[in-house]
């Protein structure tokens, strides 16, 4: 109750204006972001964003963990793509370990990181064109996405929070079914986004909600701070998994969509067409997926197999070893940005030598996002403001950490 | 992929772009840097901090700025430790600064001026470890509610709370 008693108040600036609270629990603020909006008439004036109902403290958590007990925390940052956070975290403490990873494990986290951004573009797909009207698409992305989450389901054993990434590797060999699951599901994908943009792409009404709001100049999308498809809709084109790669992204052949317009339309297009490049990426990630090992050789950080370590004496040692007091990690600092269907996700770790992370901090694309909506809002409709969240897809999840 | 030694002389690193760029502008400003993982920190004078990062800016090396943060190194003294992580979209480059902070007097220039992302987070910093931002146009908790007592992520915040 203490943040109802203390939150922000902003006063009216005129005489016309009044103030106008929005959320948090407003179904189009996707999630606990309350928006303090001074209106004259219909036209948004200043807006606020008061942000913070979800706190959970997870950075001092990890903090009091070692460093494999992080992974599960991870998943509930961005709750939409568990196993992006697990990539990113896993990738950084990977690089202050110095650790070098087998192909197999690289190229299945490829294929896991695509269709998961995937599974949470058709999130993003669904409510968006459901906050405009459409609800028909809410219901045909939320289909497909039940079928991704089958897939997470069979190689995790998890729906959502899936944990699936390990410090060094992965936590399982996928099982048999699993590619052809997932070759069913690729075969069929493009037709589903031809049908989603049957729906929307050439719907008037949707067009009109979207064109010409909420727009935003590449200078002023740099400024502010906006990253991934919202950037890349303002004309700025840059990727990390081209630009700057990480985990054998350098092997993959894939567009990066840009678009000039800046505006709702712009965000829209660029990320349905990179529902059909991540499509691309995860074919070729199956036609090309090494065999081999999926963990690295480093029994000091991985965990043995479990018929090792109820065979052998040294697996039993070190499981033990590393269950009960972790893995020290040579101390030094690192930031790893990944690019998660939002935008730059960085985890900032230092570690000072022991087993626990000192610091573990993660830049989340949201809350940088989050950043542009007064920018994007100020002198427009209020109806637009709706548009205007969905167009930035946020997840408070990540924003409140 | 083993890990190789840190290097930390100046003199070694000098010719990187950033670091060259920076020791011309002003030499008395860079206390420091180190190249480590394939990541180049240089560590700022706490008065130069912003003019460093908008003479980057200005210079064209960085259009982007990442993230902003903090690590406490509690009870080692200057305990804070800002890092801000920049990038160049051009030249497809990071680079982060860091600035040294005291306990007692935890203040720094804001850099909102240069960056508007940089808003955000350090508000957030501002809550969760109680360094102040001179100059920020909206310095109040962001996470927490504003009658909140203390900085959780400082070391030395008991994890339980005041209680």
């Amino acid at each position: 109750m203490g943040h109802l008693t203390s939150a922000p108040v902003i006063d009216p600036t005129g005489d016309k204006t009044m103030i106008l609270n929005m959320g948090p629990q407003h179904p189009s603020t996707h999630g606990v972001l309350r928006l303090l909006l001074e209106i004259d008439g219909e036209a948004v004036v200043r807006m606020m964003p008061d942000i913070g109902f979800l706190h959970t403290g997870i950075e001092k958590t990890c903090e009091a963990k070692f460093y494999q007990q992080v992974v599960p925390l991870t998943d509930r940052i961005d709750y939409l793509c568990p196993m992006v956070n697990n990539l990113c975290y896993v990738l950084a403490v990977e690089k202050l370990l110095g650790l070098e990873i087998p192909p197999r494990a690289t190229w299945m986290r490829v294929l896991l990181g695509e269709l998961q951004r995937i599974s949470s573009h058709l999130v993003w797909l669904g409510t968006h064109a459901m906050d405009l009207g459409a609800m028909t698409v809410f219901l045909y992305c939320f289909r497909e996405r039940e079928e991704l989450l089958k897939i997470y389901e069979l190689v995790a054993g998890q729906r959502m929070m899936t944990s699936y990434f390990r410090i060094g590797g992965l936590a399982l060999e996928p099982p048999l079914d699993f590619f052809a699951k997932v070759k069913k599901f690729l075969d069929t994908f493009s037709e589903k986004v031809d049908e989603y943009e049957n729906l929307l792409t050439g719907n008037r009404i949707f067009i009109n909600r979207l064109k010409d709001v909420a727009r935003i100049s590449a200078e002023d999308a740099l400024a502010i701070g906006l990253s991934g498809p919202s950037l890349r809709a303002s004309g700025v084109d840059f990727d990390h998994r081209r630009d700057l790669p990480y985990c054998g992204y350098e092997n993959f052949k894939f567009k990066v969509p840009v678009s000039q317009d800046g505006d709702v339309w712009a965000r829209y297009v660029c990320r349905v067409q990179e529902l059909r490049e991540s499509r691309e990426i995860c074919v070729q990630a199956l036609e090309g997926m090494p065999q081999g090992p999926i963990k690295a050789d480093a029994p000091k950080i991985v965990l043995p197999d479990r018929e090792k370590m109820k065979t052998q004496m040294e697996a039993l040692i070190y499981h033990f070893k590393i269950v009960t007091e972790g893995f020290a990690v040579p101390a030094g600092e690192v930031y790893q940005a990944i690019e998660s269907p939002r935008g730059e996700m960085g985890y900032y770790i230092v570690s000072d030598g022991t087993a626990k992370p000192m610091r573990v901090h993660m830049r989340s694309p949201s809350y940088a996002n989050l950043q542009a909506l007064p920018q994007m809002c100020e002198g427009k409709l209020i109806a637009d403001v709706v548009a205007a969240i969905g167009s930035i897809d946020i997840v408070l999840g990540e924003i409140d950490r | 992929m083993a890990l190789t030694p840190a290097i930390t002389d100046l003199d070694q690193l000098k010719d990187r772009p950033f670091l060259a760029a920076l020791l011309a502008w002003n030499a008395n400003a860079i206390q420091g840097a180190k190249f480590d993982r394939d990541e180049l920190s240089i560590y700022v004078a706490r008065e130069n901090v912003r003019e460093a990062i908008a003479h980057l800016k200005t210079q064209g090396l960085t259009d982007y700025m990442s993230d902003l943060t903090c690590a406490d190194f509690y009870p080692r003294e200057p305990r804070f430790e800002l890092a801000y992580h920049m990038l160049s979209i051009k030249n497809k480059a990071r680079i982060r600064l860091k600035v040294k902070l005291s306990g007692d007097d935890p203040v720094v220039e804001s850099i909102t001026a240069v960056w508007p992302s940089a808003n955000f987070f350090e508000r957030e910093l501002f809550d969760l470890f109680g360094v102040r931002f001179l100059g920020h146009p909206y310095l109040r908790r962001i996470m927490l509610p504003e009658d909140w007592e203390g900085h959780p992520l400082r070391k030395d915040y008991p994890v339980e709370g005041y209680r």
